[in-house]
């Protein structure tokens, strides 16, 4: 398969890549890249795992192509805060047990930035509606309800 | 209180306690690393082919278009693949099911492995095994359950369960006043854990490393060392976090050998990762059942009888009968108590274990039953239930190790506000106009044990490392288990390093049954309990430790320092212990499991009382579950949050298999049409709320030392009658198939 030059930024950082056309962006993320924090759960985008931020707005990394990508800027969960620095999710997460097996974790956390930037203050429903393109199998919703509910009241929505 | 353990059980500040998750910071971070996610140098990419038929033999392989394609490095087939030392239908360790590993050219069911192709790359190995284009001579697919095909389940042991009768059955029956007999069909469903099956396979000679996905280290170790004719000790499976197993990731299934397989054959890395569709097939799943419930009362509405018949769907070619009418035994005071099961064999991959089997498919038929039993005797359910509330375990008498189902019951109703529920259904409406209705079920689950070993080591500084191969799965070993050994070291947790999910660890035991914390939490309690041993001897032999000549008095660990008990002026920090005698590092060794005699003593179960509502539109028959309590008794909680998070999850698995999960067949391929998260439902966020879990307060001195009943699967239990019974408080409609679909109510 020719490969494709593609330059764009993840996670803050300049990226050059060749890849080839039938590339996915997941898998070029978590292959080429190593950051596998961003999951494959079943590469039909129903289910979340893969989400990542493109310019900012949540797209399933399993339902886009690599190729698609240059020029923009994509930020997975590597990007979103590291150990010391956490995002006010990820903490959010950790303390409310907004999560059980961690493997869908990441791509809840790129959907809720996504929610809480469109919708710095939802409320509940807002929040399960806003999460439904996202399966946790160990159904560990209501903790997940819990964390983007503090994480906005404390002011970080935006 | 009786006296059943040897020492009392020591607890400090760290068990009981809802700490936050210790391997949280890992999954926020995306630094947790699960098996698709390592990736060793010259690795090559595995992809199988999935038979599309679900009877009948391959005639044709594209071999040739397959191997030209770019990237592709192998093609293997049943007339290329190399020889396997073991036999696939051999079962080389408990809970080892028969596997398809390209022996022959048989399909048994839709999503058989028929080929495996490796590549350089992922797309090109997809693509490769796409151009073998198969063909097939395909014979008519059997996915249906027929009473005709029908046959009595030969009893022997995991998979094919005994039947059960206590009391005079028939007599029950003839002495009913009042009774029913009903059939409840429940649905084939998939485990689907979000991360899919898989491994990263490395050979070095005979030694084999794995990373894999494994509810039980040392025992799948075993699985695969067996089919490559190696010694167990020289496999290692690296498994520091699974992405949910629910069941079915607890032994070597067919594509992870085929993938080892190629390793061994390329001298290359393997990895392989089933898709989303391909975990319907070969990686097991909870199988269908139709169940017959006939119950009888007498003028008081007492039981006198419960005769629980169970049909299984099983493979054609290997047993696993859910146990679904043994979930009529130890719950209900019946006069007389019949558990049967029969088996019909489909064109299917074998059923296995799936959260609670037998208890789910069984409490969904039962819990019904028991609704219309009271509706037929014109009494509230709870009140029913409580009128054949059960003191001993009927039929045989013998106690309950504890029981606390009373409470939560009484505990479960008061939060759910159920006293002002109307007798008759179609009574309530919403202001919206939906019909409401409220309904219950009991959650029973037993308490297995299986076997466990620990070490804790406690180092000159005062910390310890304690070790075990047990597994995470999403419940929270890494966090539960470090609360446990800590407590028994009697060291703050952040004192401790808690090393788990490696097979070169001792072992671990089995994550199922809901049985882990127990079992390797009393493990570790041991080993902890053997240093705090050592240490006391050590010092009370030491004339310049306060605690000296205190040999005969018994000792308690506490912030890393010893006390003799009752007297806080004599103590010594175990760091100076071991200081002045030189050791750079004290073992300790523990065990747990249960003995059998113990077993026999006592019934030993968790318990729980769920009570839901339902909202339904009148003309269009939507669902919804709008609240939920579950009250639950399950002994010592180590930690409330996790634990919580547990029973909720069960519950929601309850709302997912009373409304959402079934897998359908196309009666003509015998394909599963729905074999994808578009097709196959399962809750999202939007479809859970009003939750709310109560943890009962028990006491059980019986079930292990450390008091722990397990939270793992009984949330699911009393759940999915209790929303099938408020479906029918509201509508007046008995639906008596799962999953309760919107055309069933539309047409009742």
């Amino acid at each position: 398969m020719s490969g494709h030059k593609l330059s764009l930024v993840v996670n803050g950082e300049r990226v050059e890549a060749d890849v080839p056309s039938n590339r996915l962006l997941s898998e070029f993320l978590r292959d080429d890249l190593a950051l596998t924090g961003t999951k494959r759960g079943c590469e039909t985008g129903v289910c979340g795992a893969c989400s990542v931020l493109v310019d900012g707005d949540v797209v399933k990394s399993c339902l886009s192509l690599a190729v698609q990508m240059n020029g923009r800027e994509i930020t997975t969960v590597e990007g979103l805060g590291r150990v010391g620095a956490l995002h006010p999710l990820q903490q959010q997460f950790m303390e409310k047990g907004g999560l059980q097996c961690g493997y869908c974790t990441p791509g809840f956390l790129m959907a809720a930035v996504d929610l809480l930037k469109r919708n710095p203050n939802p409320d509940d429903a807002e929040i399960r509606e806003g999460l439904s393109g996202n399966l946790c199998r160990c159904t560990g919703y209501q903790g997940i309800v819990d964390a983007i509910r503090s994480t906005a009241e404390a002011g970080h929505g935006a | 209180m009786p006296d059943t353990l040897a020492h009392p059980v020591r607890f400090g500040s760290n068990a009981g306690q809802p700490v936050t998750r210790r391997d949280g910071i890992a999954k926020v971070t995306g630094t947790a690393t699960f098996t698709a996610d390592n990736s060793p140098e010259n690795l090559l990419h595995a992809v199988y082919v999935p038979a599309t038929i679900a009877r009948g033999r391959v005639t044709h392989l594209d071999v040739a278009a397959a191997e030209a394609h770019p990237g592709v490095t192998m093609v293997m087939t049943p007339g290329n693949r190399p020889a396997l030392q073991g036999d696939p239908s051999a079962k080389p360790t408990m809970f080892s099911f028969r596997i398809e590993v390209l022996q022959d050219d048989s399909v048994r069911y839709a999503g058989q492995p028929i080929a495996l192709v490796l590549g350089e790359t992922l797309e090109a190995a997809t693509e490769g095994a796409r151009l073998l284009n198969p063909r097939y001579a395909a014979e008519p697919a059997r996915t249906r359950i027929d009473d005709d095909e029908a046959a009595p389940v030969e009893p022997g042991g995991f998979g094919r369960p005994a039947g059960v009768e206590h009391g005079d059955v028939a007599a029950g029956h003839a002495a009913a006043t009042k009774a029913i007999d009903v059939t409840y069909e429940t649905s084939a469903q998939y485990h689907n854990a979000m991360e899919t099956h898989a491994v990263v396979a490395q050979w070095e000679g005979d030694k084999l490393s794995l990373d894999v996905p494994s509810q039980a280290l040392l025992m799948s170790c075993a699985g695969y060392a067996y089919f490559f004719g190696i010694p167990a000790e020289n496999v290692t499976i690296r498994a520091p976090y699974l992405g949910g197993g629910f069941g079915s990731k607890a032994i070597p299934t067919g594509p992870q050998v085929l993938a080892i397989l190629a390793a061994k054959e390329t001298g290359r890395p393997v990895k392989l990762m089933l898709t989303r569709q391909q975990m319907f097939g070969p990686v097991g799943h909870r199988g269908a059942t139709r169940q017959r419930l006939r119950l009888g009362i007498d003028d008081g509405a007492a039981l006198t009888v419960i005769d629980h018949e169970g049909l299984a769907a099983t493979s054609s070619f290997d047993d696993f009968v859910e146990p679904a009418a043994n979930a009529s035994q130890g719950l209900y005071a019946a006069g007389a108590l019949r558990s049967a099961h029969r088996a019909v064999r489909l064109d299917v991959g074998t059923p296995g274990p799936m959260r609670a089997p037998g208890e789910a498919s069984g409490s969904a038929a039962l819990e019904c039953a028991m609704d219309e039993m009271a509706e037929a005797a014109g009494i509230d359910p709870l009140e029913f239930r409580l009128r054949n509330y059960a003191e001993t375990e009927p039929g045989t008498g013998k106690p309950y190790s504890s029981k606390a189902l009373r409470e939560c019951y009484m505990q479960g109703a008061e939060r759910f506000g159920w006293s002002g529920r109307p007798l008759l259904p179609r009574q309530m409406k919403d202001e919206n106009g939906l019909l409401t209705g409220w309904g219950m079920g009991t959650a029973l689950f037993p308490c297995p044990m299986f076997a466990a070993d620990a070490r804790a080591t406690l180092r000159s500084d005062g910390s310890a490392l304690v070790e075990t191969s047990a597994i995470d799965m999403g419940q929270g070993a890494w966090t539960a288990l470090a609360q446990i050994a800590a407590d028994s070291l009697g060291l703050p947790l952040d004192m401790v390093e808690f090393r788990a999910g490696h097979s070169s660890l001792p072992d671990g035991g089995v994550a199922g049954g809901s049985g882990h914390t127990a079992t390797a939490g009393g493990a570790l309690h041991a080993a902890g309990g053997d240093v705090i041993r050592q240490l006391g001897e050590i010092a009370a032999a030491d004339p310049e430790s306060p605690l000296h000549g205190a040999g005969n008095a018994a000792f308690s660990a506490r912030d890393g320092r010893l006390y003799v008990d009752g007297d806080d002026s004599r103590s010594d920090s175990f760091a100076d212990i071991l200081a002045r005698a030189g050791s750079a590092e004290l073992v300790g060794n523990g065990s747990a499991s249960r003995a059998p005699e113990d077993a026999e003593k006592f019934s030993m179960h968790s318990h729980g009382a769920v009570f839901a509502e339902v909202k339904v539109d009148p003309d269009l028959c939507q669902v919804r579950v709008t609240r939920m309590v579950g009250a639950f008794a399950a002994g010592r909680i180590i930690n409330p949050k996790l634990a919580e998070s547990q029973l909720l999850g069960g519950m929601i698995w309850g709302i997912s298999f009373a409304l959402h999960e079934e897998a359908k067949h196309d009666p003509r391929t015998g394909r599963i049409v729905n074999a994808d998260f578009a097709g196959y439902h399962v809750p999202v966020n939007a479809d859970v709320t009003g939750l709310e879990v109560l943890t009962v307060h028990e006491d059980d001195p019986y079930v292990n030392a450390l008091g722990i009943k397990g939270v793992g699967e009984i949330g699911i239990v009393g759940s999915v009658g209790a929303i099938a019974n408020a479906i029918w408080h509201a509508t007046g409609h008995r639906i008596r198939r799962f999953p309760i679909r919107i055309e069933d109510l539309l047409t009742a």
